[in-house]
């Protein structure tokens, strides 16, 4: 293989590893506080995509990362009122959440086929970031660094939200005991409100930022979620680093699996998790359940 | 008559089928330490479970400065003025001791000299020293000032301590003693659940007694303390001192 082979292909792991991340931080967070696995949050995803595929088509004057930013607060809207209105009446019912949010799912997923049709629609890589970036003698595709340092950016100020704010403090409080985070007098179904908003809309953002790679197309929400819950499995439910550190790993996993051993991408993806699951299954940075 | 700060009136309250008080009726007193005794299972922890709004009562009336609280949620009833030291003291293991701090700090308009963030480590210099450290790396003992400082600092008019002194050594359990002692010079009203009924019976004025899931005494401390049958029958030999 030759070195620009590797190379590449690094830099395709990085980029999904930053995807991935915009993904699985809100999954993680939104299971770590209100241990609800949030299967719609694929289509949260695949949401932002297609509205930030409209809105660039639509409006000359909107580049990408206004799209972005668009999306990622019109999802933060949705996933509020979904949150609000739908979650909030489950309580503390597993299966009912699980049902719920698939079949929520499921229901976006019909939408954006009867909105937006069959048909991939392509979301462009913005002008300035179309020609090669040269380093070290090879050429790297510039919007996946870019995409790179957008997901690292992202990573830092959900960091400082969370290490760095009282309100941060809170919800990792709500994480480690909700029912003291409760008799501190902290209202709890705020902080969850604030939390999957924050979750949603950053997955809306990613939806919008993956486009140029992957544009918006239905079954998008399914290819996505499933390396998700493995990030969020393999680096711990409700732990940021984890879920940073567990979508690079998977970018990697999953990008050299494909291209080296198409047959068995699936298996070099999901044996690591096995392991995982059966020896730490904490994951690799969760704290064990008290 | 001195002002109730909390009354129960016929608290029954379940875990999901099964009974576990039964008609559970005290009242502690304004800037008193009431003492709530009784064996392991005797329904102690139930009842301040219920207090807090952990668990609702299914009957009876739960009043705080004859404020109704019961079934509140337990946000709303701290809000008004309900603070916890729970059972195993429960600090938030991946915050900072500031940070345990800081995100209970409530209701410092409605007292009149607040707790702040200084004076409760004026209170516990040894979490001064460690105010940045994780507080799931403190020792026990350190663990329990937190936990007294984390319910202090939201200002509340009731303070409930369930089993302060469990799995202390009995030096940490002295400062913890010594601290209730300050606590209700201060004027801090206090519900004080303990196993360690010698604790207990030195700082309390009001003695509440346990036997599955029942009051079967309510009196002044006085008549406790000499009264050997008394201890025997519900509080067992083991921790009668």
């Amino acid at each position: 293989m030759p070195m620009q082979f590797w190379i590449i292909q690094s830099l395709n792991s990085l980029a999904l590893g930053g995807l991935l991340f915009l993904l699985a931080s809100g999954f993680s967070l939104i299971f770590g506080l209100m241990r609800i696995a949030n299967l719609t949050h694929g289509a949260f995803f695949m949401l932002g995509a297609y509205f930030g595929a409209t809105a660039l088509r639509s409006f000359d004057w909107i580049d990408l990362w206004v799209a972005a930013i668009g999306s990622g607060l019109a999802l933060a809207v949705i996933g509020g009122f979904l949150e609000r209105f739908v979650l909030r009446k489950l309580g503390n019912n597993p299966q009912g959440q699980v049902l719920v949010t698939l079949g929520m799912s499921f229901i976006i997923s019909d939408a954006c086929l009867v909105i937006w049709g069959g048909d991939p629609i392509p979301i462009p890589t913005p002008h300035a970031l179309q020609a090669p970036t040269f380093l070290f003698g090879f050429a790297f595709p510039t919007y996946r660094l870019v995409l790179v340092g957008c997901a690292i950016a992202v990573a830092i100020a959900l960091y400082l939200l969370l290490e760095r704010t009282r309100l941060g403090a809170m919800i990792r409080a709500g994480v480690d005991d909700m029912q003291m985070t409760r008799a501190i007098g902290i209202p709890i179904s705020r902080l969850f409100t604030v939390v999957f908003c924050l979750g949603a809309g950053v997955a809306g953002m990613g939806g919008v930022l993956g486009g140029p790679i992957l544009s918006a197309y239905p079954g998008l929400d399914a290819d996505m979620l499933p390396l998700a819950l493995i990030v969020v499995i393999l680096g711990g439910v409700g732990s940021l680093v984890g879920a940073f550190l567990g979508s690079f790993i998977i970018g990697f996993t999953y990008t050299f699996g494909s291209a080296l051993f198409p047959d068995l991408a699936y298996v070099i993806l999901f044996l690591p998790m096995i392991i995982i699951i059966a020896f730490r299954p904490q994951g690799l940075f969760g704290r064990r359940a008290s | 008559m001195a002002t109730e700060a909390l009354k129960l009136t016929d608290v029954d309250t379940y875990y999901g089928d099964s009974h576990v008080l039964h008609g559970v009726g005290f009242a502690l007193e304004e800037k008193r330490v009431l003492a709530l005794l009784g064996r392991n299972g005797a329904g102690k922890t139930t009842c301040i479970s219920s207090i807090m709004g952990f668990l609702a009562p299914r009957n009876g009336e739960i009043t705080l400065f004859g404020t109704p609280i019961g079934g509140l949620a337990p946000e709303a009833i701290s809000k008004l003025g309900i603070g916890l030291v729970p059972q195993g003291r429960r600090i938030f293991p991946s915050l900072s001791v500031r940070e345990n701090l800081i995100i209970a700090r409530q209701r410092e308009k409605e007292s009149e000299k607040p707790w702040t963030y200084d004076r409760i480590l004026d209170l516990f210099p040894s979490l001064a020293e460690r105010s940045r450290q994780l507080a799931g790396l403190l020792s026990g003992g350190e663990q329990q000032m937190l936990a007294i400082g984390r319910a202090l600092i939201g200002n509340p008019r009731v303070l409930l301590l369930d089993e302060p002194s469990e799995g202390l050594a009995p030096l940490i359990v002295a400062e913890v003693a010594r601290t209730i002692k300050q606590l209700k010079d201060g004027g801090q009203s206090i519900v004080l659940v303990e196993q360690n009924s010698g604790l207990a019976l030195d700082v309390a004025d009001q003695v509440v007694i346990f036997n599955t899931g029942r009051c079967v005494f309510t009196g002044p401390v006085d008549e406790v303390r000499n009264n050997d049958d008394l201890i025997a029958k519900h509080l067992g030999v083991f921790h009668a001192h």
